[in-house]
């Protein structure tokens, strides 16, 4: 191909032009096909390996499961339920969880953010215990929720939010504190008041930061959700985990592990949209260009 | 000129929003404190008026101070002495009927051309509708008709700064603050802006201070120009304008006898301030 297409190049034609970018649509089908191939291959031989080295006893799936085991107890989990209701029932509790607590999470971190990023007298007081606080193992607060509000949804809830208040805050906050100062001045001069240059100038400057933690948030609010229903919980895949683990039955715990990242990844795709939309005015990044 | 305001007012109004818009500097002192602990002048004693629809620049070397009297004259910073008086009434918070114009865009860029033209108004209390038609009105004065839905990365500096002109103007400042706007566009752009700002000025009449380091510039767009010294920043001297207007474009006024005459005159003035500055960072950097 390339033959044909470098010494047509030189003359600018009609006819070079058409075939230099035929020539340029094919090494780019070559170039996705030759990555899906790897990706594939990649797959096959992690996936595959492990099947092998199990199967030949190598590695003991007593202890490290086997893929073709964990497909069966997944479709079993899904067929046959668990000891504490369908497995449905429990893929919903812990998605209730974390989007609760996401939502509360990412909401508050927003507020508090924005409130500290504009108020250099708030963010003096607060700054250090938000500090200290922040530098505590916030799993651990896990416990106490479980201690102070029973084993129902609240404490999965309160530390998923925990978790993500955090990343969204100090994204918030670093958004505030990079508005540009051109832009402020410009907008007080034309007669902004404090309210309108929130809304108008300071939050969607902010947005950028805030939406790019969001992506990271989702992952903590999960993890947040799974260690409350670990630590002790009536419904939910942590319990399901810790069931499977106590049954010495590592399949369950890869099969749900895998029902987990399939729900993240949703999320992920789904923030992805939100993305899109909110910060459709972003001049496209030269990556996403080259993409194309 | 003076009759196309009086056509949007009543002569007495007219002649109210003309009072309105002196700016008397006078004593302006500015210190700031050094993260070393040290005070630092910026400004000293500086002390010039703008008449009521009068264009004026300042010139002077970097550092002289220029951008920070801008500030206290739109309010957003205060002076450590002296005052700044808009007709008649001494400056305290945001002064009313300012509009702001710099060298880097304050456009927002997550707003379209449209959105950006109307934040003037809507922050004003505009009804909607009413603040959509103005700046329909505006982009088409200042030739982005068809432009309105873009954003501002999608634009080129000159529209860009279009827009921001549009902006500023939309509100029918009394005062038009320009910090350098032009400082960042090449320089056939810069004249044919520089054309299409005198031409939406003159429609208007807002008093100007312009800030420019461009004496060419300066000399070919104002009425008065005030040639600063650096650091710290004082008034050496002030130069009334004569030539005649409507100027027309500015690319050919540069070549009338009398503009030579008054920029070789400023020069004078100029240059030795300008050396001074580069002698001290020169100096500075060695």
């Amino acid at each position: 191909m390339s033959t044909t297409s470098t010494p047509s190049a030189a003359p600018v034609t009609g006819n070079g032009q058409a075939s230099a970018a035929a020539a340029a649509k094919r090494a780019a089908r070559r170039r996705i096909a030759l990555v899906w191939a790897g990706r594939l291959g990649l797959a096959a031989v992690v996936l595959g390996g492990w099947q092998a080295f199990t199967t030949w006893g190598i590695v003991d799936p007593f202890f490290f499961g086997q893929p073709s085991g964990i497909w069966k107890r997944l479709i079993d989990l899904f067929q046959h339920g668990t000891e504490f209701g369908s497995f449905y029932q429990n893929i919903w509790t812990t998605i209730q969880e974390a989007l609760v607590g996401f939502a509360a999470g990412a909401v508050t971190g927003v507020v508090f953010g924005v409130a500290l990023g504009q108020s250099r007298f708030l963010s003096d007081v607060l700054g250090p215990y938000i500090k200290m606080v922040n530098a505590i193992p916030r799993i651990v607060l896990g416990s106490i929720f479980i201690v102070a509000f029973g084993i129902g949804v609240t404490p999965k809830i309160l530390l998923a939010a925990v978790l993500v208040f955090f990343i969204v805050f100090f994204n918030a906050f670093q958004g505030v504190r990079e508005v540009d100062r051109n832009i402020l001045a410009n907008a007080k001069v034309l007669g902004a008041s404090q309210l309108q240059i929130i809304r108008h100038v300071i939050v969607p400057s902010a947005l950028t930061w805030i939406i790019a933690s969001l992506h990271s948030a989702f992952g903590f609010a999960i993890v947040g959700a799974l260690v409350g229903e670990v630590l002790g919980a009536q419904s939910g895949l942590g319990l399901v985990i810790k069931t499977a683990q106590n049954n010495f039955d590592p399949n369950g715990v890869f099969a749900t592990m895998f029902v987990i990242a399939v729900i993240v990844l949703g999320a992920e795709w789904l923030i992805g949209k939100l993305e899109h939309r909110l910060l459709s005015w972003r001049p496209p990044s030269p990556s996403e260009a080259n993409l194309l | 000129m003076a009759s196309r305001n009086d056509v949007a007012t009543s002569p007495i109004a007219g002649e109210i929003h003309r009072d309105n818009a002196r700016i008397e500097i006078s004593g302006l002192t500015k210190r700031f404190l050094t993260p070393a602990g040290e005070v630092f002048t910026a400004l000293q004693g500086v002390s010039f008026t703008v008449e009521p629809g009068q264009f004026c620049a300042v010139v002077g070397p970097t550092g002289c101070g220029k951008s920070t009297t801008l500030g206290m004259v739109s309010g957003l910073d205060r002076p450590s002495e002296g005052s700044v008086k808009v007709g008649g009434r001494e400056v305290d918070g945001i002064t009313d009927g300012v509009s702001f114009m710099f060298q880097a865009d304050a456009l927002l860029p997550w707003k379209t051309v449209l959105g950006n033209v109307l934040m003037g108004p809507i922050f004003r209390g505009v009804p909607k509708q009413q603040a959509q038609a103005s700046a329909r009105d505006w982009l088409r004065r200042v030739g982005l008709t068809g432009f309105e839905d873009r954003y501002p990365h999608q634009l080129s500096g000159g529209m860009r700064k279009r827009v921001a002109m549009a902006a500023a103007l939309i509100n029918e400042p009394k005062i038009l603050i320009m910090d350098e706007p032009f400082g960042a566009l090449d320089v056939q752009t810069k004249a044919i802006m520089s054309t299409e700002l005198l031409g939406l000025w003159e429609q208007i009449r807002p008093s100007v201070i312009f800030i420019t380091h461009d004496l060419d510039e300066a000399v070919a767009l104002a009425d008065r120009v005030v040639v600063m010294t650096s650091s710290p920043g004082s008034v050496k001297a002030v130069f009334d304008i004569d030539l005649p207007r409507p100027r027309g474009s500015v690319q050919e006024i540069r070549f009338q006898p009398r503009f030579i005459e008054l920029q070789h005159q400023i020069w004078e003035t100029l240059r030795e301030e300008v050396e001074r500055a580069y002698a001290r960072t020169a100096g500075g950097t060695a």
